[in-house]
């Protein structure tokens, strides 16, 4: 009796916890809403990206970033007098993730989604969100696939084919080199993207590239067989399209080999000088494309870098800085709606479409930044020198 | 009424559990009490189910330990997709996915024969290893390829998109690490369920028939088959290729659920590959009804666990082996016989229990 007690009561447990499940899937609130909003009408922002696994620094550098925002913008009373209540969800940088997490936030109420953080992952949302209406403002994937086709996607950070074609017409008009040799990571969306552009454009102003090399993410620890490549077929300048982990592990090696050519990295680069055990006298000299930097000393920088090294520790990169601007960017956007949080996502979301076209934007990473119909946002890409262990720029 | 052995009987229960679980769910779902969580997970976890049905083919009764099923499943998605989008808007829908579902499956299956024989003169750690390799290469090759179509028809390239060499006009479909993007969607939770139960009455009567029997047979003890003059080449070929086969339907619905299908560690690489044998082992080994289960809900509780935030990975990693232990440790396993709390005790009292009533 006492056995058969135990094991209804197993049962029961089994089926209750099923229910549960269900419950607050469909529920309204999950413990990871970071504003306590109970019962009170509040614009409802989402956030996705990778805050475990390999990508993981840049998904929680979003997500502190906006923490900070919605927390500045709360505290000023909010967008159109309603409060944000906000809740990042985690996607490990995986496409079918990033959907279960894109879902979760919709059951959860998201009115306008600031997301996702990697490109492969916000293609993927993206084309939910474009199904279902609701506003997406990516602050760092920077694949043309997200916005193509998706009237309701718009970037923050610079599109591929505009930092690959900038990078190349840099080069070429200040004459940096004239033998290019390229180092880039071949399984990643990102990288091979900008390099696609790259020398697409190197083709039409006159660039020779003698060198293409390519590594994966499962062997970035040692390039020294790319590097003696592009040392043996002349190049005099190396372009450098991804992250500044293996960007710091290439610029050792280049000089442990006594190989010194310009190095010309993009805007993943940024954070270079904050890798741990990198002798920083090595970054001396390197060309990057970034739209912020972290020591800069203007009020809204020092303000947000402040309080980012206060609140989280450690010093943002322009993925944090490019999602920080991007709740800004929503706010000034919806003050010029007038809408309130009662509206539809549907009603938000053209709403946002028109209204974004014609904000004009001073951020962290970027001055006078619009936004065409395509959902590409145009900032000049400043181009910076590494020098004395700080960027300089180089206009 | 013909009388119907034992593992019959357990496979057509299980599908009626699935029917019911189906009908409850598009119940929910058209009525709207189904979260959209829940709703977006249907396909995924069906497409995984499949996978691990078809490994499961593989380990538990071909006994061999296969480290490349997502490599299957791999092949399956992307040429698939590829015929897909290939062809958007030159077939219409229907006949498109019912093709699209061939054209994956037979990819798979080809692969699966292809790698199989030289594979299978391994056996054991070996074989594991080698398949674990065939996944990786797979995944790295499908990186690096640039596949596009204009007027002039199709061009390759396994160096980067310009070497395509297309006129303007062109399209890229297979864009290396970027993969392919905007396969039109088309895997619903009916036609999934569907391949699922299929795919459940293929494996139970590809394990009971003659060549079944045989497979088992080289499975328990080689020599003694060889003996008997069973060929083994030929049975263990078979397995393995229906094997793949099965993982490959599993990646065309994979594929057809999500807008861009890119090849990386996550969801096709070795961590994949060992995420469907977790399922398969949680679930019994040789059970391909519990390979199901297992497999659901292992793909529910990393959504569920959402609400615990960052600490939901660790959660999971102690949950997973919370449950081999509760499913698998000798010490536990006695426990659970001696209080009544085995799987097969709790369903013969249920069973009882209907009796009596």
């Amino acid at each position: 009796m006492k056995k058969k007690f135990l094991s209804v009561s197993l049962c029961a447990a089994l089926a209750a916890s099923l229910f549960v499940g269900c419950g607050s899937g469909g529920g309204a609130a999950t413990s990871t809403e970071t504003v306590e909003t109970s019962g009170e009408l509040t614009w409802r922002i989402g956030g996705i990206g990778p805050i475990t696994g390999g990508a993981a620094q840049y998904g929680q550098g979003v997500m502190n970033a906006i923490q900070i925002a919605v927390d500045e913008i709360n505290e000023a009373g909010g967008i159109n007098g309603y409060k944000i209540s906000y809740n990042f969800q985690d996607d490990e940088a995986d496409s079918q993730k990033s959907v279960n997490a894109y879902n979760t936030l919709k059951d959860w109420g998201m009115q306008i989604l600031e997301g996702t953080v990697t490109s492969g992952a916000c293609a993927a949302v993206s084309a939910e969100t474009y199904n279902d209406r609701i506003f997406q403002l990516t602050p760092s994937a920077s694949s043309t696939s997200v916005t193509e086709g998706h009237d309701n996607t718009f970037q923050i950070c610079f599109s591929d084919p505009n930092q690959g074609t900038v990078s190349a017409d840099y080069i070429a008009d200040n004459g940096l080199g004239t033998k290019i040799g390229i180092i880039y990571d071949s399984s990643d969306p990102y990288s091979s993207g900008v390099y696609q552009n790259f020398a697409k454009e190197a083709a039409n102003v006159g660039l020779e590239i003698v060198a293409t090399e390519a590594f994966t993410s499962d062997n970035k620890t040692d390039f020294s067989t790319q590097l003696q490549k592009c040392k043996a077929a002349g190049a005099d300048l190396l372009f450098l399209p991804f992250y500044y982990q293996e960007g710091s592990v290439v610029l050792k090696q280049a000089h442990d080999m006594a190989y010194e050519p310009i190095m010309f990295g993009v805007d993943g680069f940024d954070g270079l000088l904050g890798v741990k055990d990198f002798d920083v006298s090595l970054a001396e000299g390197v060309y990057l494309l970034t739209p912020f930097a972290a020591d800069a000393t203007d009020d809204a920088t020092k303000n947000f870098v402040s309080k980012y090294e206060e609140q989280f520790g450690g010093t943002p990169n322009q993925f944090a800085a490019d999602a920080y601007d991007g709740v800004y960017i929503l706010k000034e956007a919806l003050e010029a709606t007038g809408l309130t949080p009662e509206a539809s996502n549907e009603e938000i979301c053209e709403a946002l479409i028109e209204a974004i076209q014609n904000v004009n934007y001073d951020g962290l990473t970027g001055e006078a930044m619009t936004w065409n119909e395509k959902g590409e946002v145009s900032k000049s890409p400043k181009a910076v020198i590494i020098e004395n262990g700080g960027y300089v720029s180089v206009e | 009424m013909k009388k119907l052995n034992g593992s019959t009987k357990k496979l057509i229960s299980s599908i009626a559990v699935i029917v019911v679980l189906y009908i409850v769910m598009s119940t929910m779902q058209a009525t709207g009490n189904l979260s959209s969580l829940m709703s977006g997970l249907l396909v995924p976890v069906c497409a995984y189910a499949l996978v691990a049905i078809g490994l499961n083919l593989c380990v538990g009764y071909l006994g061999e330990l296969s480290l490349g099923h997502a490599g299957f499943m791999c092949v399956g998605a992307f040429t698939s997709a590829f015929f897909s989008k290939t062809f958007q808007n030159e077939i219409p829908d229907v006949p498109r996915f019912i093709l699209a579902l061939i054209i994956g499956t037979f990819f798979a299956a080809l692969f699966g024969f292809l790698i199989a024989i030289p594979v299978l003169r391994l056996s054991g750690d070996y074989l594991a290893i080698v398949t674990l390799a065939f996944g990786e290469i797979i995944k790295n090759v499908i990186n690096v390829l640039y596949v596009g179509r204009d007027a002039n028809g199709f061009h390759f390239s396994l160096k980067d998109m310009m070497s395509l060499n297309m006129d303007f006009d062109g399209v890229v479909l297979v864009n290396g690490a970027q993969g392919i993007t905007g396969t039109p969607r088309q895997s619903t939770f009916t036609i999934s369920v569907l391949l699922l139960i299929l795919a459940l009455i293929v494996t139970h009567n590809f394990v009971n028939s003659r060549t079944g029997r045989a497979v088992k047979a080289i499975r328990d003890n080689q020599i003694a088959a060889e003996t008997v003059g069973l060929p083994i080449t030929k049975y263990k070929l078979t397995a393995f290729t229906i094997s793949a086969a099965i993982a490959g339907v599993g990646g065309v619905l994979y594929a057809h659920n999500i807008n861009s299908l890119t090849a990386t560690t996550n969801n096709f690489g070795y961590n994949m590959s060992i995420m469907i044998l977790v399922y398969v082992v949680l679930g019994g080994i040789g059970n391909f009804s519990g390979s199901v289960v297992a497999t659901v809900v292992l793909t529910m509780l990393p959504e569920m666990l959402r609400g615990l935030s960052t600490y939901r990975m660790l959660i999971y990693s102690i949950v997973l082996i919370g449950l081999m232990l509760f499913n698998w440790a000798p010490g536990i396993l006695k426990f659970r016989e001696e209080h009544g709390l085995t799987t097969k005790q709790l369903l013969d009292k249920f069973k009882k229990k209907k009796e009596v009533q």
